[in-house]
């Protein structure tokens, strides 16, 4: 079982379509390994265990059958809770939404079915993906395979702890701020956020929808990238939906050729506030790079010091006016519906009782900003920045292919220490919100261990719009050196957990 | 700028969130904190600056007007807190006085 649990997404699809293995036991394999590690772990939220059953049996029958499938039919996949699906409930980590079940399955959604990808089951999340450690999860938080006592970071600490903790293979996440890449750095997962349009957001439950963007986690950049290409593609009922070719990610995977690209080090991006060992591996990086044929340069982006504060009111803006569905009527809680409630009273006391302390901090916070008097100080000001934040990356990229950073100053914190400070909460994001104000591609690939507290460091690539493939070139280059000097992939090192032995 | 209790209270009520005294209190400080640290954006002179709203330039996207199937009426109040006669069914819209 250990030998399913460690290979590849990719080997365990070839090997599935050669009828070597068959999804049946490759998908009884990470479900035996989700009940044996889970309750440490708490990545799930529901476990599907007779639907993925059932899927992985009909991708067995059909590929008996002769049928030839994609290279990730018959691979389990755990999905981030904002993205619907049929048959299993859907709550975007809130207990506004407990117990809800969708009516329809998100794009994204269908497209793993259609491609035989099984469906373990909804992974936690930060309460509508509002925060950076899934502690604002309405139903607890999830824990740090490599430390429990740690965070896997957020909004999508779910889906990077399950592959980690080689629950699955392959996940899904969204990211608005980072939260698929800070938790990657944070758990030493792959994480790619894709340019802008690139995956339907239909049927995510929407943060904010002019930053939103789901895509692909997994353990390895080409399980990343055959992962990508399957969720990928224009989409009729997402009008944000880009209407181009993906970029070409699975052959840009297998490259892995950096020789001649230009790589460019925001100076921005580092110094007081990073941590020591984050640096030193981020200088190794870079350095590594360098080794392998690539063009250093030193880039600025000015104005990347104004995105934090930006964001932090374009995202509030728009996920008040998105979270004003929740109005327990058509679909969610409620509450106080007695007869002596008005219509006004029941939302305000359902919107009160199923929303936690961050989801209002952050609704009050755009309703502030977008009210008579304050938008154009707020709100208008911060639209403004956005631009500037796009033409310093216009500026960047007429020097270098893909900048870089690290993903986060720090490594994983620990649970509980910074929950009572939003705004060091909200600091994990500053490396990784540029990318979602101006829409272009970014993600996260593991590269070593801190010396400070030996937790995974994530190095950050930034690729222009709709160059997505940049990002799997530095990612696979990267990969394949250090799996030379490591004597294998890095999560080899993470400890064993303890429900495993069993 | 200091927000106050009653200014909290105020908004909470714009955006239809019951808050308890004790939310109140905590609240208030909190989001003078958060709100000092957004006013960094009004730090720099973006007076000839357009806006962005969006990342990329956003068209409208018509589909064509042929009748699609729709969700059925079962499925839409499959997941309503109440439902009656095929209906979402609501608490009164008027309040006591109206």
């Amino acid at each position: 079982m250990t030998e399913i649990l460690h290979r590849t997404a990719a080997e365990l699809g070839a090997d599935i379509a050669a009828g070597r293995l068959t999804s049946e036991e490759v998908t009884r394999a990470h479900l035996d390994r989700i009940d044996a590690v889970d309750a440490d772990i708490r990545a799930f939220l529901h476990v599907d265990r007779e639907g993925a059953l059932e899927q992985a049996r009909s991708v067995d029958a059909r590929i008996a059958a002769g049928e030839r499938l994609g290279p990730l039919a018959g691979v389990p996949l755990a999905l981030k809770d904002v993205m619907t699906q049929v048959g299993v409930p859907t709550t975007a980590g809130s207990k506004m939404l407990e117990g809800y079940h969708a009516p329809y399955n998100a794009t994204v959604t269908q497209r793993l079915l259609d491609a035989g990808v099984v469906i373990l089951g909804k992974t936690n999340m930060d309460e509508f993906a509002m925060g950076s450690s899934t502690e604002n999860s309405g139903f607890g938080p999830t824990h740090n395979p490599w430390n429990l006592e740690r965070t896997p970071g957020g909004s999508g600490g779910g889906s990077a702890a399950a592959v980690a903790a080689f629950e699955a293979p392959l996940a899904i996440g969204t990211d608005t701020g980072g939260s698929i890449r800070q938790p990657g750095a944070f758990t030493g997962t792959v994480g790619v956020k894709p340019t802008y349009g690139g995956v339907s957001r239909y049927g995510q439950i929407a943060l904010a929808s002019s930053l939103d963007q789901p895509g692909p986690v997994a353990r390895t950049v080409l399980d990343t990238a055959l992962l990508h290409e399957i969720i990928a593609g224009h989409d009729p009922l997402d009008s944000t939906s880009l209407d181009e070719p993906t970029p070409p990610v699975v052959d840009a995977a297998r490259s892995g050729d950096v020789s001649g690209m230009r790589i460019g080090v925001v100076t921005e991006l580092g110094g007081e506030g990073y941590a020591p060992g984050v640096e030193a591996a981020f200088g190794r990086t870079v350095d590594q790079l360098a080794d392998l044929g690539a063009e250093i340069v030193e880039v600025s982006c000015p104005n990347f010091e104004y995105a934090l504060a930006a964001y932090y009111l374009i995202l509030p803006a728009e996920c008040s006016s998105n979270l004003a569905r929740f109005e327990a009527m058509r679909f969610g809680r409620r509450v106080g519906d007695d007869g002596t409630h008005s219509a006004e009273d029941v939302m305000k006391l359902s919107r009160g009782a199923g929303f936690g302390a961050e989801v209002k901090r952050r609704i009050i916070i755009g309703t502030y900003a977008l009210s008579a008097g304050y938008y154009d100080a707020y709100y208008g000001s911060a639209q403004k920045i956005r631009t500037l934040i796009q033409r310093d990356f216009d500026a960047a990229f007429e020097k270098a292919d893909v900048l870089v950073s690290p993903t986060t100053p720090t490594t994983a914190f620990g649970l509980g220490e910074r929950t009572d400070d939003p705004l060091a909460m909200y600091k994990n994001d500053l490396c990784t919100i540029p990318s979602n104000l101006a829409g272009n591609a970014s993600a996260s690939f593991p590269v070593g261990l801190s010396e400070d507290d030996q937790m995974p460091v994530g190095f950050h690539v930034m690729a222009p719009a709709r160059a997505d493939d940049r990002l799997y070139r530095v990612g696979s280059a990267l990969e394949r050196a250090n799996e030379e000097v490591w004597g294998g992939p890095l999560l080899s090192r993470a400890p064993e957990l303890k429900g495993a032995a069993k | 700028m200091a927000l106050s209790v009653s200014d909290v209270e105020r908004l909470g009520r714009l955006a239809r969130i019951e808050l308890s005294p004790d939310e109140l209190e905590q609240l208030a400080p909190q989001l003078d904190v958060i709100l000092e640290a957004v006013a960094r954006v009004g730090e720099i002179d973006t007076s000839d600056v357009p806006a962005t709203s969006h990342p990329q330039p956003l068209t409208n996207v018509f589909r064509d007007d042929v009748v699609a199937e729709s969700l059925p009426v079962a499925d839409a109040l499959a997941m309503a807190p109440a439902a009656e006669e095929d209906r979402f069914r609501v608490p009164r819209i008027l309040g006591e006085s109206q």
